[in-house]
């Protein structure tokens, strides 16, 4: 399969921005990408755009020129991101254009999700007694996983807190303020055992990655990162997922283990390789689970890794650089791009004050979200 | 008293006095599903005959809802809205998500048994009284 490279990466700061829309956001993190690779916008033959809110992302060209490339836009749940990405990269590897990019953007209003039950193949009813709520699954989750496998509620305080401190490191963050373990702990539940400060928060922000094949890479940039494997998966009948009034008694794994095991052999890399991990921390448990999901430890591990510091940025398996989403907010649309910005940063050392010492070779990314599906993509210099 | 009605039709026999959530069962391959369904999750066949669910369980996977969910919540919000409990109970042949009648984490463990018991929801806007089930600690 024909390598793809990403030579220049993008993004909009995370946050509230009362005064742009999403599309002069995605706009931004388009140029960002654009100047870092050193090209111009008509130089780019296609594009993929990511968006919840904004029905029509490839409307970002009425700020950019429209230049009449094929430009499409995509939509898979909290995996947009990855999905942008692995579209954009399979496009490469079909050998019809040679540089494109996928962006990613959104502009959420406050508060928790809310939907259509019936959008997610659930009944009606089952949003009107207030089931229909993914913080409740988390929680649900997060609460199991802990009895099963004796994790502390402070495990969880510690992963909040380093997303924070790592937060406060990151310009672009939404949450730079520390928070202190017993503050996140002494926030009120939301869904217990998760507290309000263990979650992170819909927001608004864009990102841009640029790809082409790995052999044009060096006439953009002298320091590549190659996209050694990229994977989208949902479900299985047994996955404990959200959105599900029910499920059958039969267990099986989630749909991260399924996309992260089929990366893993898509790049001949292994866990142990990885130097700079990005997980999905839609809440400080999703965290937890993820790192065992992912294969960076066993079931139960995390406690003890967790205290001793492993996941910090100068720890053997640092993990949400730059704060991840409980630092940033999940944009959804760019959410994973954003994951895919940090670690571009990280490998190629111009993560500044965050930065992962001793010259960081490969890089990993994973999201999550309803209904069920999981994208990963594994990255290397 | 107010009349009553179910939250929706279809889903626990009600009136009852001791009454079942009503789910499906694949003909072909035996998988139970809560709600009905007319097709099958496992093997696809479309042969599902109804099937009502036990009325124990223990419970398997829970959390609590603290503040009121976002639209299409239906139920009591603001300064009515009371916390509740929310889990999965495995009644044997499938695990359905329910809300609980308890809502202190302090009452709630792993595996506890549970059963169902259908509950005042919410006031509607004819004046009935929407009853939906929930599970309760068995003692």
């Amino acid at each position: 399969m024909m390598d793809v490279a990403i030579v220049g990466t993008g993004l909009h700061p995370f946050g509230r921005f009362a005064d742009k829309t999403a599309i002069e956001m995605g706009a931004f993190a388009i140029r960002a990408a654009l100047a870092d690779a050193g090209v111009e916008w008509k130089d780019i033959e296609f594009a993929f755009a990511g968006s919840y809110e904004v029905d029509n992302p490839d409307a970002v060209v009425a700020l950019l020129g429209l230049t009449g490339i094929p430009f499409t836009d995509v939509y898979n749940g909290c995996a947009t991101g990855a999905s942008a990405l692995t579209l954009a990269a399979n496009t490469i590897r079909l050998g019809d254009h040679r540089l494109g990019i996928a962006v990613g953007m959104d502009k959420h209003p406050p508060g928790a999700f809310g939907a259509d039950p019936r959008l997610y193949a659930c009944p009606s009813w089952y949003g009107e007694v207030g089931q229909f709520v993914t913080t409740k699954f988390f929680g649900m989750k997060i609460n199991k996983y802990m009895h099963d496998y004796g994790i502390s509620a402070r495990t969880l305080a510690r992963v909040a807190a380093k997303n924070y401190r790592n937060g406060s490191l990151n310009p672009n963050a939404f949450r730079r303020k520390p928070l202190t373990e017993d503050e996140i702990l002494g926030s009120p539940y939301l869904n217990y055992p998760l507290t309000q400060y263990m979650f992170c928060a819909p927001d608004e922000g864009a990102a841009a990655v640029i790809l082409c094949p790995a052999e044009d890479a060096h006439k953009y940039t002298d320091n590549p990162v190659y996209l050694r494997a990229t994977t989208v998966r949902t479900r299985r009948l047994g996955a404990f997922e959200v959105h599900h009034p029910w499920l059958p008694i039969e267990q099986t794994v989630g749909p991260t283990v399924d996309a992260s095991r089929a990366a893993y052999e898509m790049a001949g890399i292994g866990p142990e390789d990885v130097d700079v991990i990005q997980l999905q921390d839609t809440d400080a448990g999703a965290e937890v689970i993820h790192l065992a999901e992912n294969g960076f430890c066993a079931d139960g591990d995390q406690e003890a890794l967790i205290a001793d510091g492993a996941t910090e940025i100068d720890g053997p398996l640092p993990v949400n650089t730059d704060g991840g989403l409980i630092a940033n907010g999940e944009p959804v649309g760019a959410s994973g791009l954003r994951q895919v910005h940090e670690i571009a940063l990280q490998l190629r050392g111009r993560a500044g004050d965050r930065q992962v010492p001793g010259n960081p070779k490969v890089g990993y990314t994973q999201l999550y979200g309803a209904p069920g599906t999981a994208g990963v993509s594994i990255l290397s210099v | 008293m107010s009349p009553e009605r179910p939250i929706a039709d279809g889903i626990f026999t009600w009136p009852a006095d001791d009454p079942q959530l009503i789910g499906s069962k694949c003909a072909d391959c035996g998988m139970v599903t809560f709600p009905t369904q007319g097709s099958c999750p496992r093997c696809s066949s479309t042969a599902m005959d109804e099937h009502l669910l036990a009325r124990r369980g223990t419970l398997w996977a829970w959390t609590t809802q603290s503040f009121p969910p976002p639209a299409p919540y239906a139920g009591p919000t603001g300064e009515d809205f009371v916390p509740f409990g929310v889990g999965y109970v495995d009644l044997g042949d499938v695990k359905v998500e329910s809300r609980l009648t308890e809502n202190d984490p302090e009452k709630l463990t792993h595996g506890m048994d549970v059963e169902l018991v259908v509950v005042p929801f919410r006031t509607d806007e004819d004046g009935n009284e929407v009853v939906t089930f929930a599970f309760r600690p068995v003692e």
